[in-house]
């Protein structure tokens, strides 16, 4: 069970990497994204999948089922989902505002922040 | 002090300036308001920090666990001597900041949302410092790299669009790492309270999960603090955010990865395992070459003391490399005194702005007959930074350069001690440019600068000055912190030991 998770998951690790390495923001995001969700998997498979049993103590008992699921993954991975949707949704309406600024979402053209204060470019740079 | 207080001071640094987020977004439209309350906010949180401060010198490492769940199973905050005095040096440069944007913000910056995002900033930082919970770390991480993105892009200009998704990119890469390596962990120990991983670590067989959870985080905190090869969004981002949050990312942002290596290299594993203690001292000397070599091109003064972040990481890294008592202290030292120097040279960078017009050296000029005064504040951070006596930097440099040649890392050493040279060129860069040479376009009236912007400057320089000519108390104080970190016994009872579980909850 375990291998095909570590399958599933070094696939979207892959992926997110390989996208990550492109020019293209758009692509670079949804990189992120991939590796963010392949990370969420990983956390899921650490907690150990050994058991479907819901992680609800029966009335009047005061402990846990030893057999039940461990909860703890699941509330890291709900943290985890939350924070990396809202990251992601802010680095889309970046790359929207910098399309719309910069005209460009090539990461070779975006070059203003480097240009201030370089020795090769002569131009002051325009916003400082 | 009244006893609510006394029992609740650990989370006055978080709650104060989260209150005051909340405050301060409820007066969106009122720039005047925000502004009071921004300042007012951290002046509170600077008071509550040092009060903690007090505390954890008198009565030793503080600890609270939240609702009513004792550690391990709720989440813990501890403050000991290291991360009291961070959160102690990053509400200072915080309310230093905040004066000075008084007059240097402008109300466009303000209805943009600078004073919500910069007291969220805040609120991130203290949390990182102190929460004993590695996942809460990660909690704290993450709301520290929102904050920090709206506060880039404040302006939206283009060169701020263009560092903020370099910033934006990496750093989600570095927390994902981040992320990663506590998945492992968990899998690995089932535990994430930090005193409890230190006890329950050492009992663990070695494994390839604990290997690669230790060389993640390595590299998830090496991104976030800018260790060479990992630094590159760095200098392609700070410059372009206003003066004021570059002078706050300068100071505070980088050093919050490097107190979590320390933390976790200490707490969690040895640096002695599977060569990490090596790939520190690797990574250490690159960053303190590459740094300021990369400094010596640039023109633009935020470039140059971008650059010089980095170079200046690499020799707290070199602390955590040689990891010996005295090479821990002065890591410690050198943490204090580079947070003030390193913020206050961006303050001053503001300055020279307002009086010059550009941050451009070569356009710019004749400071030191226009301007004396401003020359005078600014040799102090900058011999500083370079390491000259009598000032804070010098002993920094010599406490951490010392502790190198005792441990046979001399040629640790001989990087730090050439880079120190290479460092004083590019101070020199900027006087000779500034302040010697005549302004090739003068201005006919020169600015004259505002109290607000002067005061800052002042106090950080006194600082820098005051810990030159009597160092005892800082490096007494960096030998208990550091005491502190290498035997994590104290730390370990402080949070497991005792019991008490804190009234308020988050």
């Amino acid at each position: 069970m375990n291998i095909f998770y570590a399958a599933a998951i070094a696939a979207i690790m892959g992926s997110g990497v390989y996208l990550l390495l492109s020019r293209h923001v758009v692509r670079i995001i949804f990189g992120v994204a991939l590796l963010s969700a392949g990370t969420n998997l990983l956390i899921f498979v650490a907690g150990r999948l050994r058991s479907t049993q819901p992680p609800v103590i029966e009335a009047g008992t005061q402990v846990l089922d030893p057999l039940a699921a461990n909860p703890l993954p699941q509330a890291l991975i709900l943290t985890a989902i939350v924070i990396g949707f809202a990251l992601v949704s802010f680095a889309a309406a970046l790359a929207f505002k910098a399309f719309q600024t910069l005209g460009t979402v090539n990461t070779s053209d975006m070059n203003d922040a480097e240009a201030m204060g370089s020795p090769y470019a002569s131009k002051e740079a325009k916003d400082a | 002090m009244p006893e609510w207080i006394e029992t609740t001071l650990l989370l006055w640094p978080l709650a104060v300036p989260l209150g005051a987020a909340a405050l301060a977004a409820a007066f969106w439209s009122r720039p005047a308001v925000q502004s009071w309350i921004g300042t007012i906010g951290l002046g509170i949180t600077l008071v509550a920090s040092l009060l903690l401060l007090n505390q954890v010198i008198g009565n030793g490492i503080q600890s609270k666990q939240f609702g009513s769940w004792a550690a391990p199973f709720g989440v813990s905050f501890v403050a000991d001597p290291f991360s009291a005095a961070m959160v102690v040096i990053s509400s200072l440069l915080a309310f230093a900041a905040a004066i000075f944007g008084l007059t240097d913000l402008s109300d466009t910056q303000k209805r943009a949302g600078f004073y919500p995002l910069f007291l969220g900033l805040m609120v991130g930082v203290n949390g990182a410092f102190l929460t004993g919970d590695i996942f809460n770390l990660y909690v704290w991480f993450e709301v520290m790299l929102i904050t920090a993105l709206g506060l880039l892009t404040l302006d939206k200009f283009k060169s701020q669009l263009d560092g903020a998704i370099k910033y934006a990119v990496l750093n989600l890469f570095s927390t994902i790492l981040f992320l990663m390596a506590i998945g492992l962990l968990y899998g690995v120990t089932g535990t994430l309270n930090m005193a409890d991983l230190a006890v329950v670590l050492p009992q663990t067989e070695p494994s390839g999960a604990l290997l690669i959870s230790a060389l993640l985080f390595l590299l998830g905190f090496g991104i976030k603090a800018g260790f060479f090869p990992m630094f590159f969004w760095l200098p392609a981002s700070y410059h372009t955010a206003s003066i004021v949050v570059s002078a706050v990312f300068a100071g505070l942002l980088t050093k919050v990865g490097v107190y979590a290596a320390f933390r976790v290299f200490t707490l969690l594993f040895e640096v002695d395992n599977a060569g990490i203690r090596e790939m520190i001292a690797v990574f250490a000397a690159g960053t303190m070459l590459f740094g300021v070599f990369g400094a010596a091109i640039q023109w633009d003064i935020r470039r140059i003391l971008s650059f010089h972040i980095i170079s200046q990481i690499g020799y707290i890294m070199m602390g955590l490399a040689i990891s010996t008592q005295a090479a821990m202290a002065g890591a410690v030292f050198y943490i204090i005194h580079h947070i003030i120097v390193k913020a206050n040279l961006f303050l001053l960078a503001g300055a020279i702005y307002r009086t010059t017009g550009t941050y451009d050296l070569r356009q710019s000029g004749g400071l030191m007959k226009g301007s004396p005064w401003l020359a005078v504040l600014f040799v102090i951070p900058a011999l500083s930074l370079a390491g000259i006596p009598p000032l804070s930097g010098f002993w920094a440099k010599f406490m951490v350069i010392d502790a190198s040649f005792r441990d046979e890392a001399a040629w640790l050493g001989g990087v730090a001690l050439f880079v120190g040279l290479l460092t004083i060129f590019s101070m020199s860069k900027i006087w000779i440019e500034a302040f010697w040479k005549d302004a090739p376009n003068p201005r006919n009236i020169p600015a004259r600068l505002h109290i607000t912007v002067v005061a800052p400057i002042t106090a950080l320089a006194a600082i820098t000055v005051a810990i030159g000519v009597n160092p005892e108390p800082l490096v007494a104080y960096a030998q208990l912190a550091a005491d502190a970190m290498l035997q994590p016994a104290a730390y370990i009872d402080a949070v497991l030991g005792r019991i008490e579980t804190a009234e308020v909850l988050p």
